[in-house]
């Protein structure tokens, strides 16, 4: 780690209190952002992507939801400990976020305007005098900078009158206005048709390349990743278990379930589809014990059943949490051969 | 034509979503398909691509029956599905099933799976054993007897998406149209749900039509593809042959649109088309080809004059102007240029 990291998260983890007991969600989450850096964050559905990001951002809903241990640092600072004024700081011109649904992330009751608006005002302590044709001024070089067509005309337009590709357009605009350092983008594409989404990630990669902003991109499609990031962390269950420069990742997974995701993922070029990963993500109120993964691994071994695994560096960059790779542990050798 | 299964002529839904004003009453229509033709082949799958408001499950719902279409016929084994105006007969129901997206939403949380599965059975067997009949359902796909007592809200999304097929096997269909099945599913279990499909195909010697937005996916289960955009078909051929040579410009930019997992994949993909532009409201479809909005390789006749289905192989067949005419005339690309036929 020679460059300084932007963000830090160490040790994480955060439970949920609910009717039928506490949900163990994140089980020691480590994880980092060097400055200008694309970080990639894959998994699939309720394995805490998104509960992780928005818990650096502070915007869990406490309670349920309960941080029980870990920091989380942006440049030096402890974003858990912070007071809710400096942590206004670091929202919006620190880090920002977009989110899945650009759907649900606008107010549909408010103008393209306004909301831009209230997002340049607050940009800075000398945006808030600006009148409010000044800011009408400002609020249209976001929209210019996404490409959107005719933006004076969709400053006074509601959500409810653009497209899916054009509302999340404006949410990557509103999010990059405030000129931030880190941009988190959650599942930016998703819920966007597969022609609008490749435009939606060109476009972001290209704002965020010529600004120098560093991105942690949530997603659960591996090929977004491959696509668009430089290092990944593969997360399952509430644990990373893997890290790696993508195109090392791609050419090489080593955890069981990034091959088993691997494998799973239809190709293009045809082969038939793999059966995929057997059984189903563990229950978070009572998970199992050691590996989260060893209810469903192929390669399971006694020890995975007793310990939680630590990280194993499989290469200079490359780490993954899998006693596979455990240097020390003499029936691991023929357990990889059978790789 | 003795071995289509499916024959769909010249079909058009269109739904009338308000007035214009309140003198003028204009009614607004959604063009949701507006006249595509195509055949279903006896135990083939045939895969219908598209983004979302292509008009996709518009095909869908109106092959098993939850709409009427607006005009145009659609035949089951020469029977016209639509001939009896006051409703499909039973024995035409139970040969055309349907798997919907949403297994969340298409059981019923407030009954166990064993009512989910006798309620088909009540109505198209009724003189058969049920609880035997429900068991050997469950056999079929790979879940345990005890199932039966379970409800919905207790399986997982894929194993919804398990009964749900079986819900579709009760009536011993021929025909089953599978709308998106498994876009609601993580990929680990997705294989799981496909695998099953294709093995339930070969055992019952099933049609599938299979509607998505997954091209990978299709690469993998279809035999054939067909493309849809904004209610119209642009491009059928057979599988292999339509992702060697992709033609219509729209299935060239959806197919480079696609992010990959691999150098393969990637070599695989038709040369770079820089996807732009916005897919068009269906209210309000452009003029000519609706594609000539995005479309990189526009002539000035395709804002005027909607293309028709030209044959450039043996099966592939595209609506696309650029493959209308002797090819001298125009020469935009050479990526996009058929081959002599």
């Amino acid at each position: 780690m020679s460059t300084p990291c932007l963000l830090e998260i160490k040790d994480l983890r955060v439970e949920f209190k609910v009717y039928g007991g506490v949900l163990k969600v994140l089980d020691g989450v480590n994880f980092h952002v060097n400055a200008g850096e694309k970080v990639g964050l894959v998994g699939e559905t309720g394995c805490g992507k998104t509960t992780t990001m928005k818990a650096v951002l502070r915007i869990l809903p406490m309670p349920p939801a309960r941080i029980t241990d870990g920091e989380i640092f942006f440049k030096g600072q402890d974003i858990l400990k912070m007071r809710d004024r400096d942590l206004g700081k670091v929202r919006g011109s620190g880090i920002s976020m977009v989110f899945q649904d650009p759907t649900a992330a606008l107010n549909p009751v408010f103008t393209i305007g306004e909301q831009l608006g209230a997002v340049v005002q607050h940009s800075s302590p000398a945006n808030r005098r600006l009148s409010k044709r000044q800011i009408r001024e400002k609020a249209v070089i976001p929209l210019k900078e996404v490409a959107l067509a005719d933006p004076e005309r969709l400053l006074d337009s509601y959500p409810i009158q653009l497209s899916g590709g054009m509302r999340q357009r404006v949410c990557i605009g509103m999010a990059l206005a405030t000129d931030p350092e880190l941009l988190i983008a959650d599942e930016p594409g998703t819920s966007l048709d597969v022609t609008i989404q490749d435009q939606v990630l060109r476009l972001l990669n290209g704002l965020v390349e010529s600004k120098g902003t560093s991105v942690v991109l949530i997603t659960h499609t591996l090929g977004v990743v491959r696509e668009t990031t430089d290092r990944v962390y593969v997360m399952y269950a509430g644990n990373m278990v893997e890290e790696s420069p993508t195109r090392k990742l791609f050419a090489e997974p080593l955890h069981p379930y990034t091959q088993g995701l691997m494998q799973a993922v239809p190709k293009l070029t045809g082969g038939g589809i793999a059966e995929g990963i057997p059984g189903r993500i563990p229950s978070y109120l009572d998970p199992p014990p050691g590996c989260r993964f060893h209810t469903r691994c192929p390669h399971v071994m006694d020890i995975c059943r007793r310990q939680k695994p630590p990280y194993f560096k499989a290469d200079e960059d490359h780490e993954v949490a899998c006693f596979l790779y455990a240097p020390h542990l003499d029936q691991q050798s023929d357990e990889r051969a059978a790789l | 034509m003795s071995d289509d299964i499916l024959t769909v002529k010249n079909l058009k839904k269109h739904f009338v979503i308000g007035q214009e004003g309140t003198i003028n009453r204009k009614p607004i229509t959604v063009k949701a398909i507006d006249g595509i033709s195509f055949n279903v082949r006896e135990g083939e799958t045939l895969g219908l691509v598209g983004e979302s408001g292509s008009g996709k499950s518009t095909v869908a719902y109106i092959t098993v029956g939850m709409y009427r279409p607006t005009s145009g016929t659609i035949t089951f084994r020469d029977q016209d599905l639509f001939a009896d105006s006051k409703g499909r007969p039973l024995a035409l129901k139970k040969e055309v099933q349907i798997v919907f997206q949403d297994p969340g939403s298409s059981l019923n949380p407030r009954r166990n799976i064993k009512q989910i599965l006798e309620l088909p059975l009540r109505i198209h067997q009724p003189d058969k054993d049920r609880l035997h009949e429900i068991i050997r359902l469950l056999d079929l796909v790979d879940l345990p007897p005890e199932y039966m007592h379970k409800y919905p809200q207790s399986l997982s999304g894929g194993e919804k998406q398990i009964v749900a097929v079986a819900r579709a096997l009760a009536t011993n269909p021929s025909l089953i149209i599978l709308d998106e099945p498994t876009s609601a599913l993580d990929v680990s279990v997705q294989g799981k749900v496909i695998n099953l499909l294709i093995r339930l195909q070969r055992e019952f010697n099933l049609t599938y039509l299979f509607i998505t937005h997954d091209l990978s996916l299709m690469r993998n289960v279809a035999s054939r593809v067909a493309i849809m955009y904004l209610g119209k078909i642009c491009e059928v051929a057979e599988a292999a042959e339509f992702f060697q040579n992709p033609q219509h410009p729209y299935t060239q930019m959806l197919l480079s649109s696609i992010p990959v997992v691999s150098e393969e994949e990637e070599a695989a993909k038709p040369e770079k088309i820089i996807s732009s532009g916005e897919i068009p409201s269906p209210v309000n479809i452009p003029p000519g080809c609706s594609f000539h909005t995005r479309c990189p390789y526009g002539m000035d006749i395709c804002k005027q004059i909607d293309p028709v289905m030209v044959e450039t192989g043996t099966g592939h067949v595209v609506r696309c102007h650029l493959f209308e005419q002797p090819q001298e005339v125009l020469q935009p690309a050479t990526s996009a240029a058929p081959s002599p036929t």
